[in-house]
């Protein structure tokens, strides 16, 4: 499949316009608000049909948050979300159904993301059942046992409770639930974080072939850098809330432009004990969402900070890479040396 | 002669499912001031190990056989005193969750202070100083305001630090890392490893890591022991594990991790390998090879007779009975 | 032995270096039958089941077990020690002790049930709602506060006082001071539930609210719900003793274990027995109850659950 999403000339399939979220901050007796945790704020990025579009970023960053928008599972403070066009950040959520079916979720934890309570052929049927897509018993026992085949779990499988599964194939129940509605656009939330190694890779090779079968958008979010290499198209780095990076998938990982990518970059441990690299340290730890840093909010860890990082906040715009960055290098010319990482 | 010698470790324990055997066999060695990786996939029996290797293994319902020499002295034979001794002392541990592994009432400084008046006797105030000191080793800045604040007034990577500090103390011949940076965020990894790196050189600790990631295997361990269902199946430099691996397993591992920037070389995405099917139940003894049922290049051998240890080229040890032919396969 | 795949592979057993045997360090799992593997694993819940089930028989037959008319007055045959004729003795009204007791034990587990179901039933609709609606929940919550902040004997004798004497009432009374905890303990389990991925995930699978709560929350909320529940029952059946002790429970007429005693109160430093065995059967019930509790509190525990 090639890396460059197919370009299409109407609108993407998912549009998010400066999405915001800050949840209040409520203490004291009554529930008086003292501040608001910024965690996101100002978000914009598009997926285009059939393509992954990767979010990526430390814990607190607000990359699950932005997930949990889209989907309406938290109200979004601000900004705005388009699904083919339409627009479905304020809707009422009673007309949210219809969006619903085509916006699915996989959660990061196999265990806690299916009911134990539920036969893995109740928790697939059930989306089936809530948008009426199988007419009668029979044909919601064929939709559910083709769903399985895909996910290649054996068709015993259905009258079992999750927890007689292991966590690769507990994960597998859930792509066959987030497919089940017959969904365009599936956000993966750490999806595949809690997995081990082996079982990792199984779960990664089945997500990109059901990607190039059903020419599924995927919205990874994900802190594990290989993992997204392997399956994106693009990536969006998110930092404090906002995205600091936004590019296709070669040029963040071969030429990345913002100073917190490339730490980023360098800090993930390379499988192999002979590879020399030159590793950018970050210093301290990120800062609290509750009072982010004026301006430039990854100004405090910069290695490379000046005054204008501190008073004002960069703008996501196009760097000479071909890529978004938010970031005041490059446009001083005096400061525009840039020590070359990686 | 080695600093820990393990041999032939089991550990099981009695559930009332019947008994598991988290450990079935093991043997390896560290030498003083040498860092052993020991690497799995959950479940392998390496956390079980290092509990073992310290003895804070409940028993029962678990039990611990086999030899576990350390300087000379097979901790297993010693009685609680002398153990007690030990621990801390001269063998200590970094645990994965640095805010469940420190105490939340009493301060930093009381909690290093702690081992160092237990295990040298110090005043308060000189475990009070000791304390400033090793905070100040591990890189925490402004060391003699920390030593007064709690655990939940630093981030997850200053509690690392803290329990690095903690496990510093004493100036031990051994420090047990398990997953020491399994909980942290990648940039904070990155700080951690390096002080970790740094803290080698300077304090001459071996140090016995244990973790699934085979990326901080590869910038931390100088030697790795590859586990598999409780038993080693590789063991080798670390060169030689990730340039010229034998055992099948660990061939599969290494072919499944994803390695950053895959994508500068080839075009469009690639599959990583997988290892079909599951870990076998570690409830019934395994017959023939643990791994035999999920191997690519499995015969009627494999699943008969369990394959010993052997040393295939000097200090390259592997568990397989085609250890050449998955070379070439 | 398939020798011919050995021969195509190249190896055969004999040319194979094995790995040494290694012995067993802790003996294997005995063999047990179903029967004996649940008593094993839930030796509470056995003991306690078993008692249960012992004391409800024999609510169930007392007719059967050599039983007289509870309430038949004899006063020749007043407070006659037990002997074989009255096992347990006679009150100062020549009422078989023993036919009393047994008798007595209907009340006591009517009591106790009803009072178990009808508080959680209630306690987990009102949970559920409050779970749900943020307003009720402000609203109910402050209720339950109120109505805890009342000792619940107390609120039981005032909600007495108001009505007249009746097994009904008794249950009624003492379901109303049992409500608020389970309500709280399920409104509880409700808010933790919601934020559980598999909730989010039938959210965003398009299911709505109203089967959300039949599919995804009741469910999980049941098992807590039945160890509260078995609680309620045994302390319960201690209200109702109490209650009946002072009066203000069942009526006198009807033997209840609780009447015994206060009737037997004034004799009690000359006959003892009469106070002596419907207190040891309130206490081997209560006893059996509460273990069956305990035991169903660490089968249900999904923490506990998941074991090695």
């Amino acid at each position: 499949m090639n890396p460059k999403a197919p370009m299409n000339a109407s609108r993407p399939l998912l549009e998010v316009n400066g999405l915001k979220k800050h949840f209040p901050l409520k203490s004291g007796l009554f529930g008086g608000k003292k501040g608001y945790v910024y965690a996101v704020d100002g978000v914009t990025f598009a997926i285009d049909k059939g393509e992954t579009l990767s979010l990526v970023g430390e814990s607190g960053c607000g990359k699950s948050t932005v997930g949990k928008a889209i989907l309406r599972l938290i109200e979004p403070t601000a900004g705005e979300v388009f699904l083919a066009g339409e627009r479905i950040d304020n809707i009422p959520i009673s007309q949210l159904r219809p969006m619903r079916r085509r916006i699915q979720v996989v959660f990061q934890d196999p265990f806690s993301s299916l009911n134990p309570r539920q036969r893995v052929r109740d928790i697939i049927a059930e989306p089936i059942v809530n948008f009426g897509l199988a007419a009668n018993g029979s044909e919601l026992d064929d939709r559910v046992a083709e769903l399985m085949d895909k996910v290649q779990l054996p068709r015993d499988a259905m009258k079992r409770f999750p927890h007689e599964f292991s966590g690769g194939q507990r994960q597998r129940v859930g792509i066959a639930r987030a497919l089940a509605p017959g969904s365009d656009i599936i956000i993966c939330d750490e999806a595949v974080s809690a997995l081990d190694v082996s079982v990792k890779a199984q779960i990664v090779n089945l997500l990109s072939d059901l990607q190039d079968e059903l020419g599924l958008s995927l919205l990874f979010i994900s802190h594990d850098l290989a993992i997204v290499e392997h399956l994106t198209h693009r990536v969006a780095v998110m930092y404090l809330g906002k995205i600091v990076e936004l590019a296709d998938r070669r040029t963040l990982f071969a030429t990345p432009h913002h100073p917190y990518t490339k730490a980023l970059l360098s800090a993930v441990p390379v499988p192999d004990p002979t590879a020399k690299r030159q590793r950018i340290i970050l210093h301290g730890d990120v800062p609290s969402p509750i009072n982010p840093p004026s301006g430039c909010r990854f100004h405090t860890r910069c290695p490379f900070v000046f005054d204008r990082c501190r008073s004002e906040e960069p703008q996501l715009r196009r760097v000479a890479g071909g890529q978004m960055s938010a970031c005041h290098l490059d446009e001083v010319p005096d400061v525009a040396v840039i020590p070359k990482a990686a | 002669m080695a600093l820990l010698e393990v041999e032939n470790l089991q550990t099981h324990f009695a559930t009332l499912d019947g008994v598991v055997r988290a450990v079935e066999g093991l043997s390896f060695k560290i030498d003083a001031g040498e860092t052993v990786a020991i690497v799995g996939e959950s479940g392998c029996g390496k956390s079980v190990t290092s509990m073992s290797i310290l003895r804070l293994i409940q028993e029962p319902p678990g039990k611990i056989a086999g030899k576990i020499n350390f300087r000379g002295r097979n901790l297993l034979d010693l009685p609680d005193v002398e153990m007690r001794k030990i621990r801390g002392k001269d063998i200590s541990m970094i645990f994965q969750e640095p805010m469940t592994s420190l105490n939340p009432v009493l301060t930093v400084g009381r909690q290093i202070g702690e081992t160092v008046r237990l295990h040298e006797g110090l005043t308060a105030q000189e475990a009070e100083k000791r304390g400033i000191e090793m905070l100040g080793l591990v890189g925490i800045p402004a060391p003699e305001r920390r030593v007064k604040e709690y655990p939940h007034q630093l981030s997850g990577g200053m509690r690392q630090r803290v329990m690095i500090a903690m496990a510093l103390a004493c100036n031990p011949k051994l420090l047990i890392a398990d997953e020491p940076t399994t909980a942290l965020d990648v940039t904070i990894q990155a700080q951690i490893l390096d002080l970790m790196r740094d803290l080698k050189t300077r304090v001459g600790a071996a140090i016995m890591l244990i973790t699934h990631d085979l990326g901080v295997v590869a910038e931390m361990a100088e030697r790795v022991v590859v586990m598999y269902a409780g038993r080693k199946v590789e063991e080798a430099t670390a060169v030689q594990i990730f340039g010229n691996p034998q055992h099948p397993y660990t061939r599969g591992l290494l072919g499944a991790v994803p390695k950053l920037g895959s994508s500068l070389q080839g075009h469009g995405r690639t599959k990583l390998t997988e290892i079909q099917g599951q870990v076998p139940s570690l409830r019934q003894r395994i017959v023939g090879c643990a791994f035999a049922s999920r191997c690519p290049i499995v015969t009627d051998v494999c699943r008969q007779v369990a394959p010993a240890v052997e040393a295939k080229t000097p200090g390259h040890y592997v568990a397989c009975h085609y250890a050449e032919r998955a070379v070439a396969a | 032995m398939t020798s011919s795949t050995l021969m195509a592979s190249g190896l055969s057993v004999g040319d194979v270096a094995a790995a040494p045997a290694l012995p067993d360090v802790l003996a294997p799992r005995k063999q047990r039958s179903r029967i004996g593997m649940f008593m094993y694993r839930h030796p509470t819940i056995f003991v306690g089941g078993l008692l249960v089930a012992l004391i409800v028989a024999i609510a169930l037959l007392a007719p059967l077990l050599f039983t007289t008319d509870p309430t038949a007055l004899a006063p020749a045959r007043r407070t006659r020690a037990p002997s074989a004729q009255y096992w347990f003795g006679t009150d100062m009204l020549g009422r078989d002790v023993y036919s009393r007791v047994l008798y007595g034990s209907r009340i006591s587990l009517i009591v106790g049930f009803s009072v178990a179901l009808l508080a959680s039933v209630v306690g987990l609709t009102i949970g559920l709602l409050a779970g749900f609606i943020r307003i009720l929940d402000t609203v109910v919550m402050r209720v339950m506060d109120g109505l805890q902040s009342i000792p619940g004997i107390l609120l039981a004798i005032a909600l007495m006082a108001l009505t007249r004497a009746s097994v009904e009432n008794v249950i009624v009374a003492i379901a109303v001071t049992q409500v608020p905890p389970v309500s709280r303990l399920v409104r509880s389990v409700v808010l933790s539930l919601r934020e559980q991925p598999y909730v989010e995930a039938a959210v965003a699978a398009g299911t709505r609210t109203p089967i959300i709560i039949l599919k995804h929350i009741l469910p999980n909320t049941l098992a807590p719900v039945t160890v509260q529940a078995t609680f309620i029952c045994a302390s319960a059946m201690i209200t109702e003793a109490t209650l009946s002790f002072i009066g203000a429970g069942t009526p006198p007429i009807i033997p209840s274990w609780g009447n015994i005693m206060a009737e037997g109160r004034a004799l009690w430093q000359v006959k003892p027995y009469i106070v002596f065995f419907p207190a040891i059967f309130l206490s081997i019930t209560v006893l059996a109850v509460n273990l069956l509790g305990d035991g169903l509190r660490d089968a249900l525990d999904p923490r506990l659950a998941k074991r090695i």
